[in-house]
């Protein structure tokens, strides 16, 4: 994808972008029907793929039979693990290759008759129309041999075995001895949450179009991930990486769904090598539902133990989450407690217990978002149990450094963020007594929690060229699912080289471009903000040098130190030349240079930095609700959220980011939830009409704050914006629901028969 | 298979379909006109806004052939002023549900201005409230709300 920005933009170089609230540079795409998505791709003789999903939770296919489906007009062929041509099995995780964390899961289909989830793709229906291939799929008959299958978290949460730590972080740590003072101390709370499954429900569902010519692969996906991506599908066919292109520039949302390989893309890919057809593989529904992972449900301790000055001195954190039978990983649950609250005691244990579902997978801010939920809910209930004011309680137990690893705390403003919120949110109008506040016969509840997310990187290769008539061309191949990536690469750039904002086209989306990041962890805009500099750098030496020795040139001489990049050239205080005369003077049609960032050196400097430094994004969640005194219905009726993000690239993106993650966080507090048959573990409730998401009507007003000031340890002072502001959100409501009710929901959603 | 006729975005089109064809694909599949989307394929999420002679239905929902001799606008034939106020607003993200929220936006409107009530319709004219239960059929899971809301208040006003 290639997108230029508008002409509109006044800009000389001086200017700065960064931190501008400008347009998104996709825009006029999106809002004319000009933006094409994986799905919508044309090819000549295109074919249409369904999925036939088992019904078994755990077995073995013993007989499939296809005859009815094949017998159907327009049915070009049916794939099982009978006929299927062979795909490799998914390569073992290796921390020297993360592009091997891409796999969903293991489980090789159609190589295989085991069934290892209820929904695990059985067969695929390939047709040339797709009411063809839906139909015939549905007269597929396979037969199973069934075996037991253990689906139920609760009931196997005896059988959880401790979670591994891993690159991400560690998943326990002890510190004194959190039991005694737990026992010890003369306040306390100790409380058990759980928390259901949860599915990223991204309005695009995940979508391939396959074409195969010869063994050069093009796939038009709906992916977080290009490039580790194509390195797996170039693995999985067995033919040469350079061979396969993967092309998303538009993708209808991720949440971490989109952000490995599911069953969807390499079946795809495999149906148009078996009929040697272009085919499109778009999922209903419900077989997102049953092939791409969602959020583990989760079983979760808190315990605090308090002085009557509010001073903890205990906190203990455990948490049950699950992973599949054929794969999936466990989550940081306790990462925020590990970081947020001062104590001399503190114990933390997160474990896993397998089950034959489908493998979880990331969903936004996995671990963080539902362990704040605890967390937060629990020093809301510590709060009351002590009469303090749950704004003080937190800052009184604000830390100086890491509490558990004692490093450095890298640019904390947590203190700054709840006193701009509560000022802003009337917190002080607040009467703290449960049930107290009334609006005509509403009950009103305002509650507070903290939010917390790691911010990371990795490593981002930007190539930028630039044209002889002053044009800039900036090539990384990031992902764009609405985070305003393409809008914020070309601001960073246009800063970074001092150029106009109208002046740069930015290219993002293929595979083919230089290796950028995938879109997780909210680690997109840093990592490609390091790769930007190191490119803008790299692009200044090599223009000096061009003119260093020109005898004419106002430039001669001078070192790339004590010349800076603004108003579209090169200056060393008021003489410079720009960049257009440059490439005059020295003849040439463009100047190519790209900033290159090698993974070994990347990962070992990044455990170098984890031993001294803890860097998060962090906020204060501030929540209104009103709830019906009859029916105990729930309504969200203010929110402010103020966060620590470092420097804010563009102001309009990352709000509305921020107010996305708000939204979600929402939904996740009153009314998401993937329920599981235990029967069979079947997902009940595989729809958007019985799994609920929020709608306008439940939204109100957000408003949200970022306190805008560099963190020096990130380049260009940016954090990742992405994730933080769904963790807190959930504990908000709750400890709102509680102040306005008198009632503490330990179990989400938190639904009105729970109040009742 | 059964030959019918559409006028989509101004322009006629014959095609021959079978009856259990939807709008919705015919149109992305059949016609090439991809600015309806798909989100859910049984009318829970409103992606597949269109609007049939300027009312607003879910593409999804209805079949081809009962659309013979009509006028269907897809996003592709819209020139609204909401689409340059959801750009200013920034009323999406990713803009996969994006076609479906303006289209439904521009039905919404015309449905209020025709004197048609919501759950919700009291004396206070076309406010933020009536605005979010009238758009409440298309979901928006970037959590772009506001900014749809800002945007159609600021057309509508």
């Amino acid at each position: 994808m290639s997108i230029k920005y508008a002409e509109t933009e006044q800009a000389t170089g001086t200017t700065k972008y960064v931190g501008q609230a400008i347009d998104r540079v996709d825009g006029p795409a999106k809002t004319t029907g000009e933006a094409r998505f994986a799905a919508e791709y044309p090819y000549p003789g295109l074919a249409y793929a369904a999925l036939v999903h088992a019904t078994v939770p755990r077995g073995r296919i013993t007989a499939i039979d296809t005859a009815q489906a094949k017998a159907v007009r327009g049915v070009i062929d049916v794939l099982t693990h009978e006929n299927a041509p062979p795909m490799k099995p998914a390569p073992k995780l290796s921390l020297l290759d993360p592009s091997t964390l891409v796999s969903g899961t293991p489980v090789n289909y159609l190589a295989t008759d085991e069934v290892h989830w209820n929904g695990q793709p059985v067969a695929v229906v390939v047709a040339e129309t797709p009411e063809t291939a839906r139909y015939a799929a549905s007269l597929v008959r396979p037969a199973y041999e069934e075996l037991p299958a253990t689906v139920d978290l609760a009931a196997e949460q005896h059988n959880a075995v401790p979670q591994k730590g891993n690159l991400l972080g560690e998943t326990s740590a002890d510190k004194g001895d959190a039991q005694a003072a737990l026992a010890a101390a003369p306040h306390s709370v100790d409380l058990t949450f759980t928390t259901p499954p949860h599915n990223h429900n991204a309005i695009e569902p995940h979508a391939t179009t396959a074409v195969w010519e010869g063994d050069r692969l093009t796939v038009h996906e709906a992916t977080q991930n290009i490039t580790w991506t194509r390195k797996h599908l170039a693995q999985r066919f067995g033919v040469p990486e350079k061979g396969v292109r993967v092309l998303s520039p538009y993708v209808g949302g991720g949440f971490g769904g989109k952000g490995s390989v599911w069953a969807g893309t390499l079946l795809a890919v495999l149906a148009a090598r078996a009929t040697g057809r272009p085919v499109r593989l778009a999922l209903t529904r419900e077989a997102v539902y049953h092939t791409v992972g969602g959020r583990t449900g989760s079983i979760q301790r808190v315990a605090l133990g308090a002085g009557a000055d509010g001073a903890l001195t205990a906190i203990l954190h455990t948490s049950v989450s699950r992973t599949g039978r054929g794969g999936g990983h466990g989550e940081q649950i306790t990462a925020g407690t590990r970081h947020l609250y001062a104590a001399p005691n503190i114990h933390l244990r997160q474990s896993t217990v397998p089950l034959d579902l489908l493998p979880n997978t990331f969903m936004r801010a996995p671990g963080e978002s539902i362990g704040t939920f605890a967390l937060e809910s629990a020093v809301d209930e510590l709060a009351l149990e002590l009469g303090l004011d749950p704004v003080e309680l937190r800052l009184r137990n604000e830390p100086d450094r890491d509490p558990v690893g004692g490093q450095r705390l890298a640019h904390r403003r947590l203190r700054q963020a709840y006193a701009l919120g509560a000022e802003r949110f009337g917190w002080r109008e607040r009467d703290p007594r449960p049930g107290s506040m009334r609006d005509g016969r509403w009950l009103v509840g305002m509650g507070v929690a903290t939010a917390y997310h790691p911010s990371m990187r990795m490593p981002a290769n930007v190539a930028v060229r630039l044209g002889a008539d002053g044009t800039v061309v900036v090539r990384c191949g990031l992902q764009e699912m609405g985070m305003g990536t393409a809008t914020v690469l070309g601001q960073m750039a246009a800063d970074e080289l001092g150029v106009p904002l109208a002046s740069v086209r930015v290219e993002y989306g293929d595979s083919d471009l230089p290796v950028g990041p995938g879109a997780g962890g909210s680690m997109q805009t840093a990592s490609a903000a390091a790769g930007v500099q190191d490119a803008a750098a790299k692009l200044k030496r090599t223009m000096l040098g061009l003119v260093r020795r020109s005898p004419g040139s106002p430039l001669r001489g001078r070192r790339p130190a004590e010349v800076e990049a603004r108003d579209g050239g090169l200056y060393a205080g008021a003489s410079g030349q720009t960049y257009v005369e440059i490439l005059k003077a020295a003849g040439r049609s463009h100047v190519e240079v790209e900033s290159k960032a090698g993974m070994l050196g990347f990962v070992a400097r990044t455990l170098r930095e984890r031993r001294r430094l803890v860097r998060a994004a962090t906020g204060a969640q501030f929540c209104e609700v009103r709830v019906d005194p009859d029916t105990m219905e729930v309504r969200v009726s203010r929110w402010l959220g103020v966060f620590d993000v470092g420097t804010v690239i563009n102001a309009r993106t990352a709000a509305s980011q921020l107010r996305g993650g708000i939204v979600m966080g929402i939904g996740m507090a009153l009314s998401e939830q993937t329920l599981i048959d235990h029967r069979n573990g079947r997902v009940m409730n595989a729809s958007l009409s019985e799994y609920h998401v929020p709608v306008h009507a439940d939204i109100p007003r957000i408003e949200v704050l970022c306190l805008d000031e560099p963190d020096s340890t990130m380049p260009l002072g940016l954090r990742g914006v992405g994730e933080v502001s769904i963790t807190g959100a959930a504990a908000a409501v709750a400890n709102a629901v509680r102040h306005a009710t008198g009632k503490r929901v330990l179990d989400l959603p938190i639904t009105l028969d729970k109040l009742l | 298979m059964t030959e019918i006729r559409m006028k989509v975005n101004g322009s006629v089109e014959s095609l021959d379909v079978e009856p259990w064809v939807s709008l919705l694909d015919a149109l992305r599949e059949r016609l090439g006109v991809t600015g309806p989307k798909k989100g859910c394929d049984q009318g829970a999420c409103g992606a597949c806004t269109v609007l049939a002679d300027g009312m607003r239905i879910n593409a999804c929902l209805a079949l081809a052939i009962q659309y013979d001799g009509r006028e269907i606008t897809t996003i592709e034939g819209v020139a609204h002023p909401l689409q340059e106020a959801f750009v200013r607003h920034d009323g999406f993200q990713c803009g996969y549900c994006t076609p479906g929220q303006i289209c439904s936006a521009i039905g919404m409107l015309a449905e209020y201005e025709a004197g048609m009530p919501s759950a919700v319709t009291g004396s206070r004219g076309l406010d933020e409230a009536e605005i979010r239960e009238r758009m409440s059929g298309n979901l928006c899971r970037c959590g772009a709300y506001n900014g749809i809301v800002d945007a159609i208040k600021e057309v509508s006003g």
